[in-house]
């Protein structure tokens, strides 16, 4: 993959520009200390991997269309670097749940409870896909579950949001309300970095996908057996094979 | 009907004479099926004209069946050119699907509904109006009418088979796709349901069977399928003896 | 449209001739009310209580229904046969969502009031409370026959339906649990914020079967 060398240094770059500017320049919260700013970790990682889900299910209707496994795959990595992002999410909101209101799981933070069911959600993707044993319907059943649980995203916030603001209406402390300019710029350059982070993390996996991928294609080549070598789209076996002597093969 | 074989690059091909005058039933050109890494059909290429008959013969996992659920519009080919009925296949595989009847390996019934509410509710999905008598006809020719009324879970894989064939031809398809139509029917009950599933005027018929002279007997031709490919063989019947057709068959075994 | 009747006469004939799936939610469902009365130590249940007890027995004995939904067609070919036929795939799922849908109806006739005998003091909002139910149904039916035909053609089954389905489940729990509480409420009923809540059962139940408007082609294809 061009630039992944120069995706991976911008990552570099500015992951560690973010944590100088969390370190030394944001602001320290009077009320929870420093383990506050790990809300310049938490929020990014769940905006990416919400977004990384969306991108998910945006690959999947793709690969419905055109039937191109490459497609399947972008989906499958972006669910994966996502589920693994949303654990994070999940660790650092209960850290910074614990640095804030005393416990280490709180249900009135729409965010991390949305987050929970999105995870419990996703985490399904791997034993459904490995339930099924046919390639070709694993990835198409795959995709059709990238896409119901991408609808069911926005949804789930929603439900979730209005449960707390309509049942539980009480005003948090959270970081929306008033943010100082620098709070505003580490945030952004945070968010930036995670986002980065993301996209290089899915393609180091593609290309490491693909080039597994490539081996065994060129290690079946080797051997002689006769599928067709696809170059992401649809051939037909290149040299036909010879037609069996038929000694009865009298044309009439 | 004139036939001539034209051996290209090792593979044959037949070339009816009727070709360009009428839209076959069936275009193949150079079909392939893979299941993952498994590789069910490669290459084949066929056509067959209205109100014929071929017959598919071959050893165990070949693909007939494969090839039969293609043409069924069942399974989508994963290259290749397929016209059936006039239907490019899998963008147009609505167009055929009325037109097609098909016979597999499981009876397509549903067990907890009697013979003739299966029927019934296969008539209504093809939009047959009235089908009452449509269906009592057919159980009448197949001998099922007293069976009408069971469940089909009671029914013995005969009796199944036979009501399968009636579900098939209940809204007279214009293809017919037989994978082994007389499996488990006594030579009785293969004789009732001969006349149903045979080529003519209006109906074109492919049959997968381990017994191809008899198809070969009516004059249509036979597709050898191989694990190491296939070959068309069209020629009288009567002129074939056992070793011949062994020959054949097993012709397409490398 | 006369596919999707004849789809669901055939599914709802076949279920009173062989009652595979409704007796079992019935029976799951009053045996849960007392698994809850006697895990709770509660003889009287109102609000959010009797909300959230309620509509989990629902969706639990409603898995019991999805999960066999598409078994008849898969082990018994009868998808062959509706994929032969000239019919749209979305008739085959609109059948199945409609018989998720009559069998969720059909348990909670007999829950609800059993449920209401057995808890509740108040019964005067039984009534609105149906309607709850039935955008309820309607989003368990849609949401259950979709996740059922991606589970159905895999080995694990049986596990892969609840454990799929019960996260998809949640913000329609939400929703219909905010609405039932305050119709469940101790005293009177309140009406205020039903109509919110009704909204986003809706707008759940639009979601999803849009959804499955959209993929169920892709589901029955080979």
């Amino acid at each position: 993959m061009r630039g992944l060398r120069t995706l991976s240094a911008a990552t570099v770059a500015t992951v560690v520009a973010g944590f100088a500017l969390v370190f030394f320049y944001a602001p320290l919260d009077a009320d929870q200390g420093f383990i506050q700013k790990i809300f310049y970790l938490h929020v990014p990682l769940a905006i990416a991997a919400l977004v990384g889900f969306m991108v998910a299910a945006v690959h999947a209707i793709r690969h419905l269309r055109t039937n191109d496994p490459v497609h399947d795959a972008r989906s499958y990595v972006s669910i994966h670097i996502s589920v693994i992002f949303g654990v994070a999410v999940l660790v650092t909101g209960s850290i910074w749940a614990r640095a804030s209101w005393g416990k280490w799981w709180v249900w009135d933070e729409p965010t991390l409870v949305s987050f929970l069911i999105v995870f419990l959600l996703y985490a399904t993707y791997y034993p459904l896909r490995y339930a099924i044993e046919d390639r070709d319907r694993q990835a198409r059943y795959a995709s059709v579950f990238a896409i119901t649980a991408g609808a069911f995203v926005p949804l789930n916030f929603l439900a979730v949001r209005l449960a707390e603001s309509l049942l539980h209406p009480r005003v948090f402390a959270t970081a929306e309300g008033g943010m100082p300019g620098s709070m505003w710029l580490t945030f952004g350059v945070s968010l930036l970095g995670i986002g980065l982070l993301w996209l290089t993390l899915v393609r180091f996996e593609l290309v490491a996908k693909d080039t597994s991928a490539q081996l065994s294609r060129l290690r079946r080549a080797l051997e002689g057996s006769p599928r067709p070598v696809p170059a992401g789209g649809e051939s037909r076996p290149s040299t036909p094979q010879p037609a069996p002597d038929l000694q009865a093969n009298r044309a009439v | 009907m004139a036939t001539s074989t034209k051996r290209d690059n090792g593979v044959a091909e037949v070339h009816d004479a009727q070709q360009g005058r009428e839209p076959p039933a069936i275009r193949l050109a150079g079909l392939w099926r893979e299941f993952g890494e498994r590789i069910a059909l490669q290459d084949v290429s066929l056509e067959l004209a209205h109100g014929d008959s071929l017959v598919v013969i071959g050893p165990n996992g070949s693909g007939k069946t494969t090839l039969l659920r293609v043409l069924a519009t069942l399974l989508r080919p994963s290259g290749g050119d397929v016209a059936v009925l006039g239907a490019r296949l899998p963008r147009e595989a609505w167009r055929a699907r009325g037109r097609i009847g098909y016979v597999g390996h499981e009876p397509l019934l549903y067990r907890d509904l009697t013979v003739s509410e299966n029927l019934r509710f296969h008539a209504t999905l093809y939009g047959i109006e009235a089908p009452e008598r449509r269906i009592d006809e057919l159980l009448e020719r197949v001998g099922m009418s007293r069976r009408a009324g069971e469940l089909t879970r009671n029914l013995s894989a005969g009796m199944a088979q036979r009501a399968a064939v009636c579900r098939a031809v209940l809204h007279e398809p214009e293809l017919l796709l037989l994978d082994e139509p007389s499996a488990h029917l006594d030579p009785e009950a293969s004789e009732l349901i001969a006349p149903l599933i045979t080529a003519g005027a209006g109906r074109t018929c492919v049959t997968v069977t381990h017994d191809f002279r008899a198809g070969l007997a009516a004059g249509g031709r036979a597709l050898a399928l191989g694990h190491g490919g296939w070959a068309v063989y069209s020629g009288p019947a009567e002129g074939l003896s056992a070793s011949d057709a062994e020959a054949i068959y097993r012709g397409a075994l490398r | 449209m006369r596919a999707l009747g004849a789809i669901l006469v055939k599914d709802l004939r076949v279920e009173l001739r062989t009652l595979e799936s409704v007796p079992g939610m019935v029976l799951f469902a009053v045996t849960t009310f007392v698994i809850f009365r006697f895990g709770l130590d509660r003889t009287s249940l109102d609000g959010s209580l009797a909300a959230g007890v309620l509509l989990a027995t629902v969706l639990f004995a409603a898995i019991l229904a999805v999960n066999r939904i598409f078994v008849a067609e898969r082990d018994q070919g009868g998808l062959d046969a509706i994929r032969l036929a000239p019919v749209d795939a979305n008739a085959l799922l609109a059948a199945k969502v409609a018989a998720l849908v009559v069998y969720l109806v059909i348990l909670e006739a007999i829950a609800v009031p059993i449920f209401a005998v057995f808890f509740l003091d108040e019964w005067s909002a039984l009534a609105p409370l149906a309607l709850v139910l039935l955008l309820a149904d309607l989003g368990l039916a849609a949401t259950g026959a979709l996740v059922s035909s991606l589970a159905t053609g895999s080995r694990a089954r049986d596990l892969l339906v609840p454990l799929v389905l019960l996260p998809l489940i949640v913000p329609l729990m939400i929703a219909a649990a905010a609405a039932a509480e305050p119709l469940l409420a101790a005293g009177a009923p309140e009406y205020d914020e039903v109509a919110t809540w009704l909204a986003v059962l809706g707008l759940y139940d639009v979601v999803f079967l849009l959804v499955g408007y959209g993929v169920f082609d892709f589901v029955l294809e080979d």
